[in-house]
């Protein structure tokens, strides 16, 4: 998804947020080739901070996907102390390269694998979003009526209701709180606000002449659905997206550590800081990396946001 | 191309036969109705196509030219809009047709190519698979097929290079280019008939002359017959057959093309034609412009329409509204009661211009200037290639 969203497309017209960033094209070999000239072009446009962030997070993402495969890193969760081979509270050596914890579980395997809690939830979201909103959100947008009138309706109640009480409410009600469940639950309150989006984008797409050249060469409308209206929704979601990671980042660091996120002992950020408090005074790299982690990552995700965001807008400009 | 459905009415249109009546629209009406009242876009517009004929519709800004066309296609313009009259098409009247029937028509039978290739392909699609899809859509034909009838429509409308524009996006291509995109995408199904609805208002002057020249060439040689809506008359010059002037939602001139030129009837045709840019004058002479606006059409005056603007207008201009007949020769109607060339019509020049009337000044200011220069409009040739 970073592949598409840093080439910024021209067709922004009525879309919230003014971006509409990804060209999406169908798929063929050809497309392939474009797209990784496009995208090495992109890249080196990037000012040099923006360049890091990006790089950055390439590095985060890589490391939390291939957390299994890297050779020497430990277990995260095994307690060196427990079978007399590790300390509490180490500083870095040779084996724990970022220290222990105060329980000895090596930190830079906790970070690493907190990313991987981290990401899926905030990619898993922003997946579910895309596919729930921006299909209930084009077809309101699109095809209009009551359907359209009782669905905003639904958008607007849900969105006047705050999501994290009843994230928190209904993972306490389930009693379970694995990353499938959180994900899950997560979904039912990030779809709103990807349904408001599509919808507006939906709106403007529809009354453009090409969408009127469609229906003169005899298209269904749910081929107009699927073959002019989404393809340009889309661009307007990915952008929403690229804001929204962060931010869904945060939440599940916040849940983690009020002991609301994913159930312990699994590996998470905002778990980690938690963790970390109760001995604070004695050693404060435990909750140290976490935060720095966090505030690099969040912080990668809205530099980029920011920069293919104006791209966006210089690409629409120019058009 | 056959329509296995009976002939509503008594003509029986036999299909292949050339010059057969292919359109015929009988007092179409269409209005939308507004907050701030009823707007009368097209008021009671007739007309008859045969077959291979081409029809030029002109008029300014906002006369009611792409709701005509619309109203004909059937391409909903609004929510409140009400459309009465008819539109005969092979016979059938596709005013009462359903949303399927029509759309069993839409892009093998009709077709319309729009005035902004800016907007009117897809900005996400590469323009390869527009034209196949739609091609899939209407003809058997397997994905290869439908690539190779593409990119033969593409070489047709002389896209350089389709081998390697086929999978290019839209804003990758000139204004030009992606209007022939446009055109190749309107003709894949080859519809008996075309809206081409100010084709090349976007494009540069140039280019301009290249499309009008490509859609004529593609209109005799598929035999389609073509309605080709302008604001510009230079444009139609030479290209089409018949030319329908409207004004406020009315026809106000109607007569084969050369004749329209040849014998100006009405006062407005002949501001028109006054604002055709000339090549026998230097480039830069200002245009001259028709004085006055366009009337809002919620607020449409009594009387003639252009009573307001017209350098000819009488009293009695402003009571009755005069309504289409023919003049001299049956073929060449005019909607108007002191037609440019009549006695009538110079007496009511000098009595406006000794009442010192505005736009009869400007029109003799215009005239003297041209003093010389010869005093009809000459056209820009449509040189047809
Ligand atoms: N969807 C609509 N709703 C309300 N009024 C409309 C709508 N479409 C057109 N009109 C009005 O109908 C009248 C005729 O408009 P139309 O677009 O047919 O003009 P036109 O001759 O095509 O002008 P142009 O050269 O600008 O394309 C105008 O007064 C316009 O404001
Ligand atoms: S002379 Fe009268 S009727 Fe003729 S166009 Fe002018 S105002 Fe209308
Ligand atoms: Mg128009």
């Amino acid at each position: 998804m970073s592949e598409s969203s840093v080439r910024p497309s021209g067709q922004t017209s009525g879309a919230p947020f003014e971006t509409s960033s990804g060209r999406l094209r169908p798929g063929g070999r050809a497309w392939t080739r474009s797209t990784a000239r496009a995208f090495q072009g992109a890249v080196g446009k990037m000012p040099w901070l923006t360049k890091i962030c990006f790089l950055w997070l390439i590095l985060v993402i890589l490391a939390a996907a291939l957390a299994d495969l890297i050779p020497g890193l430990a277990d995260p969760n095994y307690q060196g102390f427990v079978f007399g081979d590790g300390k509490t509270n180490e500083g870095p050596t040779a084996s724990h390269w970022l220290g222990t914890d105060n329980v000895s579980r090596d930190i830079l395997a906790r970070l690493i694998y907190g990313a991987r809690v981290s990401l899926i939830f905030a990619f898993s979201l922003v997946a579910a979003g895309i596919i729930i909103g921006g299909t209930l959100g084009s077809i309101a947008g699109y095809f209009r009526g009551p359907l359209e009138t009782f669905l905003m309706a639904l958008v607007d109640t849900w969105l006047s209701f705050p999501a994290l009480i009843g994230l928190v409410f209904v993972t306490t009600m389930l009693g379970m709180r694995n990353l499938l469940v959180l994900v899950l639950v997560g979904s039912i309150f990030v779809w709103p606000s990807y349904t408001r989006i599509a919808r507006a984008t939906a709106l403007s797409v529809s009354g453009q002449d090409f969408v009127t050249a469609a229906r003169a060469i005899g298209t269904s409308r749910r081929q107009i659905l699927v073959r002019e209206i989404f393809p340009n929704v889309l661009p307007a979601m990915l952008a929403y997206s690229l804001v929204g990671l962060p931010v869904l980042i945060i939440l599940e660091s916040t849940l983690s550590f009020l002991g609301l996120g994913v159930e312990i002992p699994t590996a998470s950020w905002g778990g980690m800081i938690n963790q970390a408090r109760q001995d604070l005074l004695i050693n404060i790299w435990p909750a140290v990396w976490p935060a720095a982690m966090l505030f690099m990552t969040v912080y990668s995700f809205n530099n980029l946001a920011d920069w293919v965001r104006k791209q966006a807008a210089a690409r629409s400009a120019a058009i | 191309m056959a329509i296995s459905q009976e002939p509503v009415d008594t003509s029986t249109p036999s299909e292949s036969m050339e010059g057969s009546e292919i359109l015929r629209v009988e007092d179409l009406h269409t209005s939308f109705f507004l907050p701030i009242g009823e707007l009368q876009a097209v008021r009671g517009v007739s007309f008859t196509l045969k077959r291979g004929q081409s029809l030029g519709i002109v008029g300014e800004s906002g006369s009611g030219k792409t709701v005509l066309a619309r109203s004909i296609m059937g391409l909903t313009l609004a929510k409140h809009v009400e459309i009465s009259g008819k539109a005969f098409f092979n016979g059938r009247d596709l005013l009462t047709l359903s949303r399927r029937e029509m759309r069993s028509l839409w892009g093998t039978e009709i077709a319309m190519i729009f005035q902004d290739p800016m907007t009117s392909l897809n900005p996400m699609v590469k323009i390869g698979r527009q034209v196949i899809e739609h091609l899939r859509q209407h003809k058997n034909v397997d994905r290869r097929e439908a690539k190779q009838i593409a990119l033969d429509l593409l070489n047709e409308v002389r896209i350089p290079e389709a081998e390697s524009r086929i999978d290019r996006l839209p804003h990758e291509l000139s204004g030009g280019m992606r209007q022939r995109v446009s055109i190749a995408s309107a003709l894949a199904c080859e519809p008996s008939l075309l809206f081409a609805d100010e084709p090349t208002t976007a494009l540069d002057v140039t280019v301009q002359h290249q499309i009008l020249n490509l859609l004529s060439r593609e209109q005799r040689q598929r035999n389609m017959t073509m309605v080709l809506v302008t604001h510009d008359l230079g444009v139609i010059a030479g290209r089409t057959d018949e030319t329908l002037v409207m004004y406020a939602g009315k026809v106000v001139e109607q007569a084969p093309t050369a004749e329209i030129f040849d014998n100006t009837q009405h006062p407005y045709t002949e501001a028109l034609m006054r604002s055709i840019p000339r090549t026998s004058q230097p480039s830069h002479t200002p245009l001259a412009a028709i004085t006055g606006r366009p009337p809002v059409a919620t607020h449409l005056p009594k009387g003639c329409a252009f009573s307001p603007r017209c350098p000819y207008v009488q009293p009695r201009c402003h009571e009755e509204d005069p309504s289409l007949v023919s003049i001299g020769t049956s073929e060449h109607k005019a909607a108007c009661w002191y037609p440019v060339g009549s006695d009538a019509n110079r007496e009511a020049f000098e009595r406006n211009l000794s009442d010192r009337l505005p736009q009869t000044l400007a029109v003799a200011e215009a005239l003297d200037a041209d003093q010389g220069s010869e005093t009809s409009a000459d056209v820009p040739d449509g040189e047809l290639t």
